[in-house]
């Protein structure tokens, strides 16, 4: 290897740093004769970066070449910063090194646009098609499609890679024509309509002829920016909803806008409650995929935007104080899977102990309850009767907050002596 | 209080089963022979290891158990925890004496600890396989040295066999001193013979392969490059990816 390699790494794996996805699940592929690697299917992190994100994969891209002037990227035309590409055989040979030492699970490819969508499609394909027809490759591979890009070029793709994913970055469309105008949604949902069509194509022929060539197996998935425009919280989680509607989006990641280009008057200046807020939509985004919940039950108009203090699950249980207690000995999944404290697994897990007896508290606590949080939703013999109705939501909502962080020097002094 | 005597191997902690089920009679305790002698002994009885009663022992539990349950015992017993070989003992007499399913009684004490228990050595499988570096080495054998903290190579084997099957690899639990290593047909379980290969648990350099350090570094870069220094969390860091493993990760090391 080169040792302007080195070089290039560094540069293109900083510039494609801010692609949140890192997931390798979703397809399994067993070590076929001659080949390299296998894919597990849930998916494996071989290492932590000091922001406590997964290494998964190799995310990197091609090149930080960009034709685009987006306001809220690194790569933007406009910026003064070095530029480097990768020869496809370069990329190729560092990802099957860095496999074979376990270092990653597969490759996550991306890159700035060159001369048109299409042509920056062509390139990232030849390093997706030699890994697979070369070099036996048979990892994960995460490949990004350009917007804008042509079918048939979407359509090879899908071929090759694991997962395919178009980012829609802006929430709202007017947002987007502010912050990229050479962008606009419609270039990104086409592709995106684009792998849905060539994933439910496969299925069909695979239904007939077990050989034929699987298409994107572990589906597709999508990022949004969140707080680089007006978007609300509301808006985001209804746009997540109807994206999940879509058979193939197997994913939408939630990306808190860090101020990448300070200079653009058209940025919002970004508070501290970004990387919160974050947090709470993926724990929104959660209730929509495992909990049953629908974006309407989590917010509406008349509260756009998620509570801040407490997670959705807990929120919604105290606006509805009227669906509680719930009696874990009798109430059916559903309902099980909505009381704060419980998760997926104690859910399940409490549906099948429950046929070999009562539960009580401790069998609760040995399942994995957080009877914390669970008490005043439950109903239970041994409960003193003291649930959301007789201890008041309000009560309720004080003492399960998230203990908020110290207080400042001045609200300290301001509160000094009195405790409520 | 009376006791068995035995091998501390699995097939007799199964004979043990068989016995205690023949002679109608349950220890309270399970020793292996040169152990201390509890005070107070009513009882003795030492089983000798035979795999026809170990296989008609297991075959019952396949009868009774998931493949999942089965799975656990065997996790259990990977944790070579001191309480391992009792608490499996105890577990699989529920399974024998119960004539309905108890793997899912999950308010049971037994059934319980037989879960957490084989989930933290499921866990620690999972980092090994998360956390393995593999160096090449001058002969063209990845190798990577590990440390467990239950006995868990093997069960991590089949995961490495399937992913690495056209290179040689060798994995070396350098804490119970052997490891396995796979020629591209099969593997086999050994021990370094030569002390000098590894140094302080790590690969001694001049057997590393000429471009091993090269892509050490370019992996170390990456690693630095792709952090989002806005969003420090080293907590979270070490809650994924604990301290005791770093010392193997070339990563970790400047």
């Amino acid at each position: 290897m080169k040792e302007s390699v080195l070089h290039k790494l560094t540069i293109l794996a900083e510039s494609a740093k801010y692609d949140v996805s890192c997931s390798s699940s979703g397809t399994i592929r067993r070590n076929k004769a001659g080949m390299t690697g296998s894919t597990s299917g849930w998916g494996i992190c071989h290492s932590f970066t000091e922001d406590g994100r997964c290494v998964s994969l190799l995310k990197i891209l091609l090149t930080n070449f960009c034709l685009f002037d987006c306001a809220y990227c690194v790569n933007r035309r406009s910026n003064d910063i070095e530029r480097v590409a990768f020869t496809p055989g370069e990329l190729a040979e560092l990802t099957i090194e860095f496999y074979r030492r376990n270092y990653i699970e597969g490759l996550f490819l991306s890159s700035g646009v060159i001369k048109s969508p299409d042509h920056t499609m062509e390139k990232m394909l030849r390093v997706v098609k030699d890994l697979r027809t070369i070099h036996h490759f048979n990892g994960y591979i995460h490949m990004k499609t350009i917007p804008g890009a042509s079918q048939e070029l979407v359509h090879q793709a899908g071929l090759y890679a694991d997962r395919l994913s178009v980012n829609l970055e802006i929430p709202l469309e007017q947002d987007l024509k502010l912050l990229a105008p050479e962008k606009d949604h419609q270039s990104v949902y086409k592709p995106m309509h684009y792998i849905q069509q060539g994933m439910v194509q496969s299925l069909e022929e695979r239904r007939k002829f077990r050989s034929a060539p699987r298409f994107a197996p572990a589906g597709q998935s999508t990022q949004i920016i969140v707080g680089a425009a007006k978007d609300n919280d509301k808006d985001i989680l209804h746009l997540s909803s109807a994206l999940y509607q879509r058979q193939s989006m197997k994913r939408v990641y939630y990306s808190g806008y860090i101020p990448v280009n300070t200079y653009d008057k058209r940025l919002p200046v970004v508070k501290d409650s970004s990387l919160k807020r974050e947090n709470r939509l993926y724990q929104a985004d959660w209730l929509m995929r495992f909990y049953q919940f629908n974006a309407n039950e989590i917010l509406d108009d008349k509260s756009p935007y998620l509570d801040l203090d407490m997670d959705p699950k807990l929120a919604w249980a105290i606006r509805h104080p009227e669906r509680f207690p719930v009696d874990v000995n009798t109430a059916d999944y559903a309902t099980i899977l909505r009381i704060p404290g419980v998760g997926v697994k104690s859910a399940k897990m409490i549906m099948v102990a429950r046929k070999h007896g009562r539960l009580n508290l401790n069998g609760l606590k040995k399942i994995g309850v957080v009877l914390k949080r669970a008490q005043y939703f439950i109903t239970n013999n041994e409960l003193p009767h003291y649930t959301i109705h007789e201890a008041t939501p309000e009560y309720v909502k004080r003492v399960l907050r998230d203990t908020p962080s110290l207080p400042s020097p001045a609200e300290q002094q301001l509160s000094f002596g009195f405790t409520d | 209080m009376s006791i068995f005597y035995y091998d501390k191997t699995f097939d007799g902690l199964l004979s043990v089963v068989f016995d205690a089920y023949k002679i109608k009679h349950f220890p309270q305790a399970l020793l292996a022979e040169g152990d201390i002698e509890p005070m107070f002994m009513e009882r003795v009885h030492t089983t000798v290891t035979d795999s026809g009663k170990s296989d008609r022992v297991w075959t019952a539990l396949r009868k009774k158990l998931s493949k999942q349950a089965l799975n656990h015992i065997h996790h259990v017993w990977q944790s070579e925890l001191p309480e391992a070989d009792y608490l499996i003992f105890r577990y699989i007499r529920k399974v024998i004496d119960s004539s309905h399913s108890v793997e899912t009684h999950f308010a049971d004490e037994d059934v319980m600890a037989m879960l957490k228990l084989a989930k933290k050595v499921s866990k620690d499988t999972m980092y090994l396989i998360e956390f393995v570096r593999f160096q090449k080495t001058t002969q063209n054998i990845f190798f990577a040295p590990v440390a467990p903290d239950y006995n868990t190579l093997p069960l991590a084997l089949r995961h490495f066999i399937d992913r690495f099957a056209d290179q040689h690899w060798a994995l070396y639990d350098i804490r119970r001193g052997y490891g396995f290593y796979y020629d591209l047909q099969r593997v086999e379980q050994i021990t370094l013979p030569d002390e000098n290969a590894l140094i302080d648990g790590k690969i001694n350099p001049t057997l590393l392969a000429e471009d091993e350090q090269q892509f050490q570094t370019l992996w170390r870069n990456y690693f630095k490059a792709i952090t989002i220094r806005e969003r420090i969390n080293k907590r979270q860091q070490r809650q994924h990816m604990p301290a005791r493993f770093w010392h193997l990760l070339p990563e970790m090391q400047n």
